[in-house]
Formats: C-alpha cells, structure tokens, sequence
C-alpha cells in the first residue's frame, strides 16, 4: 500500500483523457468556427477585405459567422441528443434519427410552416418560436410513439424497429403536408436534406439557449444514465426516481432534437456516431459523457459542414447528404465490427 | 428474540396476469445468512425483488418490512443505504470501467453531483479488494469474463455498504475458488452484524448458510436453519427426492440421487 497517496488517487485515467478530449474538442472548434468564417463562396478574400468593404464585413458577419456558429450548435445538439438516447434507451444504435424523433420533429416543423406561412430564410422571432416548439412537440410525440410501439425498451431490435416504422410513417404524413400546402416545398427541401445555409443570429441564439438548457438537464440526470447501465432494478436500488427523472431526460432530448431540426433540417448520423467516438476514446461516466459527446458532436457537423461547403465551391452540398454518407459508411464499419467481434 | 430485517406479510405478486406469489409470511433475522432455494419457476427472484421493493411492472399486495419499519414508507435514497440490491444478468455490454462500476454502488451515499469523497473511493477500494477485482479496476466491464464481471458487480453492491443484502444468483460464473471467497465474504459479512439473502441454485453451497428458506410454486414451504434434519427433509421433497443432503467432514452437502 502507497501510505501518503489518498485512496482513487491512481484512478483518473479516464477523467483524465476526458478532460484531454474536451480540451482538443474546445481547441478544434475554435480553429474549426476561424475556418468557417472564411469559407464561402467569395472566398478567403472576404476576411481580408472586411475591416473597409461594407460587403465583406456583411458577408462574414451576417452569413458566414452565424451559420458556422449554426452548425456547431445544431451538431452540439444531435450529439447531446444521442448521447441522452443511448444511455437512456441502453442501446448503442439509438439516435435521434434511429428513433424516429428527428422525423417527428421534420413533421412537427413542416405543419407550423404550412399554418404560420414562413419559411426559415424570412421568419422572424415568433415564427421561429413556433416552429421550433412544433419541432419539439413533434419530437417528443414521435419518441412516445416509438416507446409505445416497441412496449418499453428492453428489445434492443423492437426498439430500433419500431422507431424506423415511425420514422417512415411521420414522413410520409409529412409527404402529404407538403403536397397540401405547396408553398412550403421549397423551404422544405432545405429542411429534408438538412443545411445550415439559413441559420441566422436569431437561430443561433435559440439554439444556444437550448443547448445550454438540455446540456444542464441531461448532466444533472446523469446519475440515471449511469445507473442504468447497471439494469433498471439495479438503477431503481440505487434510491434513483426512474420515472422523473426518465421523463426529464426524454424532455431533454426532444428539445434538442427538435431544435436542431428545426433550424437545420434533418441532418443524420452525427448523433449516433458522437456519443461512439467518445467512448471509443475516453471510457468515463454519463457526467463527462454528455458533454463530451455534444462538443464531438458539435466538431463533427461543423466539419462536415465546411466540407460540404468548400468541396464543389462556389456550388455547395447540403451537408445532411455529407454526413449521411459519411456516417453511414460508419455505421456499416461499426455493424462490421460487431458481428466480427462481439455481438451487441 | 432475535431482531427480524425483512420481513414479508402475505405478499402476493401477479406479473402479466400470472401469479407468482401466493401469499408469502417470511421474517429474516438480522445479522444472519439466508438462502432462498427452490424448483425453477418457483418464484425466488420474484420474491427477492418483491423483498427489496423493486417490482415495479407487477401487481404487489401485502407488506414488506425493512428494518421494522413499512418498506415503501421509507424515502428512496435511505432505503438504497439500507438496502443492497446484486441482481442476475443485469448489465449491458459496457464501457465503464470497474472501478466507475464499483462507484456507482456509492450513488446513495453522494449528495446531487457531488463529487466523489475519501470515504467513497476508500469504499470501492475495499470492496474491490475483497472480490479480488482491485487489479483490473481500469479495464472496461466488456473486455472482462463473466467470471471477473460478477465479482465486479458484487463489489458494486459490497460498496454500497449496507446493513441488508439481497443477491439474486451471486455465484453465477464464478469458479470454485471464488464461489469459496463469496462465502467466506458473506460470512464476514453477517460476522459483522449484516443480513444476507441471496437466491442460490447451488444446493450446497446454499446448505452453508445459516437459514434456508425453501420456495415452490410461489410459497415459502419450509424456513429454518440449514443443520435440521428436517430441512433436509424439505429439501429433498422440494427437488422430488432427485437429489440427497449428506454430511461431509461436518458440513452438509447435496448429492444426485442415482
């Protein structure tokens, strides 16, 4: 026995690549939001230009700053989002996509824009309220749905299922929305493939309020998360209120999924593949994993989305199809993984 | 008179409309070791959750004691000090490491994000020890055997450091040597004025303990120290004369009956 040492003291290994992480992940999106800045379809020249052209100085500041900032809140979002839906559903392929939330959220947005006659590029304050409470009931139901349907979350495989069948039915009613109010199709478009070209300040700072919001809720539940893990029976003998606390942790993640949708459309995979990477890099409790999974999730759509923009320049992608590709490809890896090591 | 720590009243318990118990009087005295044995499907996990509180999916009646005091009275986070909870197959393949595993059995004792004290880590240290599981407190609960894990696992609930344990098959995977260590931690345990209970299918290594209660088809038949004959007795009708208890070099053990 080493006398002096307090006991633990040896431990930290994982709070302490933890704490690595999250200062690379910092570090990353700061470098990350500078590169963002001067990405656009002017180019770098516009930086340069902006301390005496009025034009430069809007396009940076108006354009370029707040969807960039968008992005990495929107990613932050989805990542925070997965990290709550994988810990809370005890399944490592739970998503907001996977669960058919972010669909509930699609629909949710789509009918407050067909009743509210806005699209993202002109709303304004109220507006944009009101679609990203619509997001957030639509969210929220279809999450409901998903529990209902798959009869708790002890199936790992019903679970999944039974939120890909929601995920197809909520679009579909979408589907009919939009062919009932056509004026929202263009608008709409943007929200299906998922872009972050129409966020501007007023998003950013609902999204900002939002993340900080469910980010505080889900790390100060993060005890639930954990015990979880250990088994429902074995989480409720740890004097753990299941239910408010499972209430307030699916009130988390329909808020930002459906905040995130709401001001960025339907982006995938980043929030299946953020809460991965993490803890396939540091193995820490839910308090470090929630917001660790956020800021990865938060560097990833970023990133994505200055590839997206940057790739056919002047031309850009819609980054949903970038991390859709991406992080399928993922996905189809990690499924490889598994069913060569162990199974799920 | 002995102190009684749990105690049940005609507790009854339907899950999805069957009925799993019928009615069950039990009294556990403190400071002892009780094992709850019994055909498959007789109801002992049920039991044991039902003693613990936690059936939460099913229609419970009648009351369950802790401690002389009504269990559901008694607030969540004092009950989980109170009471230690190791049940079967409960983990999901994970990340964590063991010692954040052994950790999460100090939750009751934690204030709201507090963060970890001396006390905690100086718990998990020796419950972690006593299950020889100290030397891989790094190493994530997935890249452990089902062995390692379940001593993992009963550290988590050693660590809790509870006056009451339940354990639900705490021997599962384990080899004999630490099939040995869990009983001489047990011992230790109720040495030191603690209550164990714990659903055993090893027939002999249950025959250790100070008390056996017997389960079939939802019932407690027959509840008594593990040394009468007619225990043994109980025993051997229960399983359908298939197996016989014998003495060894003064302790009883289980046998097939060929």
């Amino acid at each position: 026995m080493n006398g002096g040492v307090p006991p633990g003291a040896d431990i930290g290994v994982g709070s302490h690549r933890a704490r690595w992480l999250a200062a690379s992940l910092l570090a990353a999106s700061l470098a990350l939001l500078l590169l963002g800045a001067s990405v656009g379809s002017t180019g770098f020249a516009s930086v340069l230009r902006m301390a005496h052209d009025p034009l430069a100085l809007q396009i940076v500041w108006d354009i370029r700053l707040p969807r960039t900032l968008g992005a990495w809140l929107a990613g932050a979002l989805l990542g925070l989002a997965g990290s709550i839906a994988q810990g809370l559903f005890r399944n490592p392929l739970a998503d907001p996509y996977l669960l058919g939330s972010a669909s509930g959220a699609a629909l949710g947005g789509a009918l407050a824009m067909a009743m509210l006659g806005v699209s993202p590029t002109t709303a304004g304050w109220l507006a944009r309220l009101g679609v990203t409470g619509a997001a957030f009931a639509g969210a929220a139901l279809a999450v409901l749905l998903t529990l209902v349907l798959a009869r708790g979350v002890q199936h790992t495989l019903r679970l999944l299922l039974a939120g890909v069948i929601v995920g197809v039915v909520l679009s579909a009613v979408r589907d009919l929305v939009q062919v009932a109010s056509p004026h929202i199709l263009e608008a709409m478009q943007v929200f299906t493939m998922g872009s972050s070209a129409f966020v501007g300040w007023q998003a950013c700072l609902l999204m900002a309020g939002g993340w900080i919001l469910c980010a505080g809720c889900a790390w100060a539940l993060s005890r639930l998360l954990d015990g979880l893990m250990l088994g429902e029976a074995t989480a409720a003998s740890l004097g753990l209120p299941l239910v408010p606390m499972r209430t307030g942790l699916v009130l988390a993640l329909a808020l930002a999924t459906g905040l995130a949708v709401a001001h960025t459309g339907l982006i995938a995979f980043v929030g299946l593949a953020a809460p991965h990477l993490v803890r396939s890099i540091a193995r820490v409790t839910h308090q470090w994993h929630v917001w660790l999974s956020s800021l990865m999730g938060a560097v990833l759509l970023l990133a994505a989305d200055i590839l997206a923009r940057w790739v056919i320049a002047p031309q850009e992608l819609p980054v949903g199809v970038l991390t859709a590709a991406l992080g399928g490809s993922y996905l189809l890896w990690l499924m490889h993984r598994r069913s060569a090591g162990r199974g799920l | 008179m002995k102190n009684i720590a749990v105690s049940a009243r005609g507790v009854s318990a339907n899950i999805e409309n069957i009925q799993i118990l019928r009615g069950i009087d039990i009294d556990l005295p403190q400071g002892r070791w009780t094992s709850v044995v019994g055909p498959n499907g007789a109801g002992k996990s049920t039991l044991l959750m039902a003693l613990a509180g936690l059936l939460r999916h099913a229609r419970v009646q009648g009351g369950v004691e802790l401690l002389g005091r009504p269990l559901a009275r008694i607030p969540a986070r004092e009950r989980a000090r109170l009471l230690a909870w190791l049940g079967q197959n409960e983990a999901a393949a994970d990340d964590l490491p063991a010692y954040e595993v052994a950790m999460l059995g100090r939750l009751p004792h934690r204030a709201w994000m507090a963060p970890a004290s001396g006390a905690d880590h100086a718990a998990v240290e020796q419950a972690l020890r006593t299950t020889q599981a100290w030397d891989w407190r790094e190493r994530p609960l997935s890249r452990l055997s089902g062995g390692e894990r379940q001593r993992v696992l009963l550290a988590r609930a050693l660590a809790v450091q509870a006056p009451v344990m339940l354990m639900d098959e705490p021997l599962a995977n384990l080899d004999p040597p630490h099939q040995a260590d869990w009983l001489r931690t047990v011992r230790a345990l109720t040495g030191a004025g603690g209550t164990v209970v714990s659903v055993l299918h090893e027939v002999s290594i249950a025959l250790q303990a100070d008390d056996m209660a017997i389960v079939a088809a939802g019932r407690v038949v027959h509840h008594g120290p593990c040394g009468d004959a007619a225990t043994h007795a109980a025993l051997e009708q229960v399983f359908d004369h298939r197996i016989r208890v014998r003495e060894l070099d003064g302790t009883w053990i289980a046998l097939p009956t060929l």
